[in-house]
């Protein structure tokens, strides 16, 4: 028995998870230490100090290629790209977050624990200040999200998971208004998610016995000179997938989607729509392209055929939506669908191009709930479709922003949509998967007509007599938005910047 | 002179006009009229300066200009014209001052805002004139999408009657079509060797393997064909054009649908030549049914928008038979064609809309001897029939006659055909002229005070422009086809035909 030898830690590479996560236990301090009156203002400035700072340390670290502790985590070109992503999406998504002027005390309801229709949570729902632990839940999620992308063996990748999975849980469930749904929204959260989580552990077993070890290295190379029985392999390589697929919303995976979005305080549900896709799809393409390339013959006709039909789901299902949120729902479910395509490209190309898309479409992502977040009536934001007929002649600004936004989705040129949809086609073609490309054309004429019902409804349709007011967004909405408008726009003409970032951020270190 | 960046400069001058426009208040709408007017004017200016900088026995393709815009791409702003993107990028700078005098007081009556409207017809001409001026495959892909956002405002907007429905319907088969094109834009960009300048994909096509270059084909001839449109794609058009304001159905059938043939001659025919062979006779099938099938059609229209729709599909009909013969007759015909129609097609939308805006219905049933009350008005009319008709002396009769010979020489039964078209023609023209402003006078009609009031000094310079030169092309097509015909001989020689010899015509026996 030799000495217990403590891998080298590279405290550097880590640095800015490990602002995220010391900022996070800050934040649980300063609930306790600093009274409530300054409270919400002091936590989110100390989460978004962090989030900068880990930014900053990011950028600092471009360059670095390496793994640390033990190999458990790899700083690369693409974990160092997401995280840069999670961290920016991350920051736009705090600002929703901390915004309080736009209802009184916030989206978030005060304590969680009040009943729902008592004595107490009509008074809450009056404008009592809304809780402020959901910034140090935020940092944590981050934090973890940026050590999943980043995890270079799968044990790291499960406690990652669950770092940012639990208190995503949480934060579903803090809704002001609507709390019975969110907290429906939660509890279907936290039950389909552990069980998923529980998939990706089992698959994490096989695994190590077919590999003998878990580091991704270790399972590329079993996977290159198999010395166990293959049946492992596949069952374990399925039951990751499934782990992460769910955590991506795609096709069936995809059930808990429209009822968390739904569900879920608005803000809660743009950050999740924007990174929990970047950090889903950064582990996914780190399992895909490090682990398991050696059997992509394998399981490239099996995960494009979940590819397709996310995109039809997502697409024909969103044809039948009445509730605003439940309809970008879909449409965040039919865009994994094109994510996985870009995945599925198995080269370079497919690399980058997937990198651009999480980003554009985080930015776009991020706008739309903003919007959604003003129109409101005396019952809190007013989601159902019907509700914003005519808005275009009372607030003509706020439709032709939506409306925008809605053609990004759609994909119509001049937008971001457009070129990352142009960059994961292309480089699907490039890498012999033409048919998947085809199936996506046809997807996206499908989901053209249910953006584009909304943008008749809000332009063509006459006013109804209860056309919602349209809330004048305070300062963070007004940035988080303007952020997200102007990514969409500067991505659609000028992505060059970009695709040549995420080309650099180039290759997986192994 | 020649140094001018004559088409970028073209490009963006009505979306700067569009801006400019847009931010006048709505209460100025007289202004912004104005502004709307003098812009398209000055864009008109600049297009006749480029019209005579253009060397007709020079390069194919001039005034090339190239900026970097994706590297990683190797898309670029790319623009250049041929003398067919010339003819029509002159075509739309004469159209578009005529519909905006045309247009003066459509959005008065209603709830719209005014300088909006103008705003939307500045910035379709942005998209417009760079769907024609792009020379690299993604820039013109960009274009040819985002065109549909402008008409769809202007349709759903500014229209009448069953507008959100026409919007909705003309947005989503444009869509569909583009999204086609999309798919073979990506896989032509692939196979090509990653590049989208036209110049260089013509060279790189020849070597894509037959097969992928038929589908790569049938994506962009899918787009083309709905945007035309042809048989079986072209039922968004009589709802697009029946609700649209009449100055932009103008638009939308004289310039928008051009862009369908134009892509069919530059990019299907260019790029593809085995495949747009292999196809020809599939097209030529298409483009006559197209013909008949629009003709009786139009014969049984009551609505005088959706009527004059039909009869623009079957001139497309032309257009295509034209370009799919393969004969420099018969494509110089088919651009002529493309010019002539715009003036033709253009003018007869914007008179039915004079007609409309008078007695407040599109319905051939509620005119009836109208030219009693309006005699200058019907007599516009009736000339704007009988050019679309292609009387002799006209200028769509200098090119349908082109394409016929010229189609006849390679393909006699299809030229045949078609031939039934024009008689066809004369029935839906002549009979609307009939039962609208010949006849005896409808009663109801004296009880619309509108319908009494004869051109207005603005509607005569609306219309005065196109007569002239409807009536001038006709007489003397020459500056015109001096500027096609090399291009069109450009296309024809990419796709490796060439003329039949006359002795071999009398033999009947020449294979395409």
């Amino acid at each position: 028995m030799g000495e217990l030898q403590l891998p080298e830690i590279n405290y550097g590479a880590l640095l800015p998870m490990l602002i995220l996560f010391g900022a996070a236990c800050a934040g649980v301090l300063v609930e306790v230490l600093v009274p409530q009156k300054i409270r919400n203002s002091v936590q989110l400035v100390l989460s978004l100090t962090a989030v900068v700072a880990a930014l900053a340390a990011v950028v600092v670290q471009r360059d670095t290629r390496i793994t640390t502790i033990g190999g458990a985590v790899a700083i690369d070109g693409p974990s160092l790209f997401l995280q840069g992503a999670i961290l920016v999406l991350g920051a736009v998504s705090l600002l929703l977050i901390g915004e309080r002027t736009i209802e009184k005390g916030g989206a978030f309801v005060a304590q969680a624990a009040i009943t729902v229709g008592s004595q107490k949570d009509l008074r809450q729902a009056g404008g009592a200040p809304g809780a402020t632990e959901v910034y140090p839940l935020t940092s944590f999620a981050l934090g973890g999200m940026m050590l999943f992308v980043a995890a270079n063996d799968l044990l790291t990748m499960f406690v990652a998971l669950e770092v940012f999975s639990l208190p995503l849980y949480l934060l579903c469930a803090l809704a002001r208004r609507r709390r019975l749904l969110s907290q429906e929204a939660a509890l279907k959260y936290f039950l389909l998610g552990s069980y998923a989580s529980a998939f990706f552990l089992f698959g994490v077993a096989f695994i190590y016995g077919f590999a003998g070890g878990i580091q991704l290295e270790a399972v590329q190379a079993a996977v290159a000179n198999p010395q166990r029985s293959q049946v492992l392999l596949y069952a374990g390589f399925a039951l990751i997938s499934i782990g992460l697929l769910f955590k991506a919303a795609l096709a069936p995976f995809h059930v808990w989607t429209p009822d968390v979005y739904q569900g879920a305080p608005t803000p809660i549900t743009a950050f999740m729509a924007a990174c929990t896709k970047v950090a889903a799809f950064g582990a996914l393409l780190r399992i895909l392209y490090v682990a398991f390339a050696g059997v992509q013959w394998d399981f490239q006709p099996v995960l494009g055929t979940i590819a397709v039909l996310t995109m039809f789901v997502g697409a024909i299902l969103a044809v039948t939506q009445t509730d605003l949120k439940r309809l970008l729902a879909y449409s965040s479910i039919a865009n994994a669908g094109y994510l996985l395509v870009g995945v599925l490209a198995m080269n370079e190309a497919g690399l980058s191009s997937t990198l651009f898309y999480l980003v554009a479409y985080g930015f776009s992502v991020l706008a739309a709930f903003a919007i959604i977040s003003l129109v409101r009536d005396a019952d809190g934001e007013a989601t159902h479709l019907s509700r914003w007929a005519g808005i275009g002649r009372k607030s003509p600004l706020l439709a032709a922003t939506f409306t925008f936004v809605l053609l990004a989705f759609a994909g119509i040129p001049l937008t971001s949509g457009f070129m990352s949809k142009f960059a994961v086609f292309g480089a699907a073609i490039e890498g012999g998967q033409t048919w998947l490309v085809i199936f996506g054309v046809i997807s996206s004429m499908l989901l053209a007509f249910p953006y584009l019902r909304v943008v008749v409804l809000m332009w063509l349709s006459e006013p109804g007599e209860t056309t919602p007011a349209v809330s004048i967004p305070g300062f963070l909405t007004a940035t988080a938005l303007g952020l997200g408008v102007i990514a969409t726009v500067a991505l659609g003409v000028a992505p060059a910047p970009l695709l040549e970032l995420t080309e650099q951020a180039g290759q997986f270190v192994r | 002179m020649s140094e001018f960046p004559f088409l970028s400069v073209l490009t963006l001058l009505p979306l700067v006009g569009a801006a400019v426009v847009g931010f006048i208040p709505r209460a100025k709408a007289e202004l912004a009229k104005m502004v709307a007017l003098v812009w398209s004017l000055i864009v008109l200016g600049l297009s006749v300066v480029m019209w005579l900088a253009f060397t007709i026995d020079g390069d194919r393709f001039q005034f090339r200009e190239s900026y970097a815009w994706i590297p990683s791409w190797d898309a670029r702003f790319t623009f250049a014209a041929d003398g067919i993107a010339l003819v029509m990028l002159m075509l739309i700078a004469v159209l578009f001052p005529v519909v905006i005098l045309a247009s003066w007081n459509d959005v008065d009556q209603s709830r719209r805002s005014a300088p909006a409207y103008f705003a939307l017809l500045l910035s379709f001409e942005f998209t417009m004139i760079g769907v024609f001026a792009a020379a690299d495959v993604f820039l013109f892909y960009v274009f040819f999408e985002v065109m549909l956002i402008p008409m769809y405002f202007i349709i759903g907007s500014f229209g009448s009657g069953q507008k959100q429905y026409a919007a909705v319907k003309f947005f989503l088969y444009s869509l569909v079509g583009g999204l086609f094109m999309l798919a073979s834009v990506i896989g032509l960009w692939v196979v090509g060797g990653h590049t989208f300048d036209f110049t260089n994909l013509v060279e790189s096509t020849a070597a894509i393997d037959q097969n992928t270059a038929r589908w790569l084909f049938l994506g962009f001839f899918v787009a083309f064909a709905i945007k035309a449109p042809f048989f079986p794609f072209h039922t968004w058009l009589p709802d697009s054009g029946g609700a649209a304001p009449a100055g932009a159905a103008a638009l939308l059938v004289g310039v928008m649908d051009k862009v369908g043939t134009f892509g069919i001659l530059r990019y299907c025919l260019s790029l593809f030549p085995e495949a747009s062979r292999w196809f020809a006779p599939a097209a030529m099938v298409l483009a006559v049914i197209g013909i008949i099938y629009a003709s009786l059609l139009a014969v049984g229209q009551n609505d005088l928008k959706r009527l004059v729709s039909y009869t623009s599909i079957a001139h497309f009909g032309f257009i295509g038979i034209g370009i799919f013969a393969f004969t420099t007759q018969a494509g110089t015909g088919a651009v002529l064609y493309m010019v002539n129609h715009g003036l033709a097609t253009g003018l007869l939308f914007i008179v039915v809309g004079m007609f409309v805006a008078r007695r407040g219905s599109a319905l051939v049933s509620d005119f009836g001897g109208a030219g009693k009350l309006v005699p200058v008005l019907a007599g516009v009319f009736f000339f704007a029939g009988l050019a679309s008709l292609a009387l002799p002396g006209t200028a769509p009769f200098v090119s349908e006659f082109l394409v016929l010979i010229g189609t006849f020489s390679t393909h006699k039964a299809y030229a045949v055909v078609a031939t039934l078209g024009i008689i066809l023609a004369a029935a839906y023209v002549l009979w609307m002229i009939q039962r609208t402003t010949q006849g005896t006078l409808n009663p109801a009609l004296t009880e619309v005070p509108a319908m009494s009031k004869d051109l207005t000094l603005r509607e005569k310079f609306v219309v005065a422009p196109l007569i002239a030169l409807l009536l001038v092309l006709g007489f003397y097509p020459k500056p015109v086809t001096d500027v096609i015909n090399p291009a069109v001989q450009a296309t024809l020689q990419d796709v490796g035909t060439t003329d039949p010899a006359p002795s071999v015509v009398a033999d009947g026996k020449v294979g395409g």
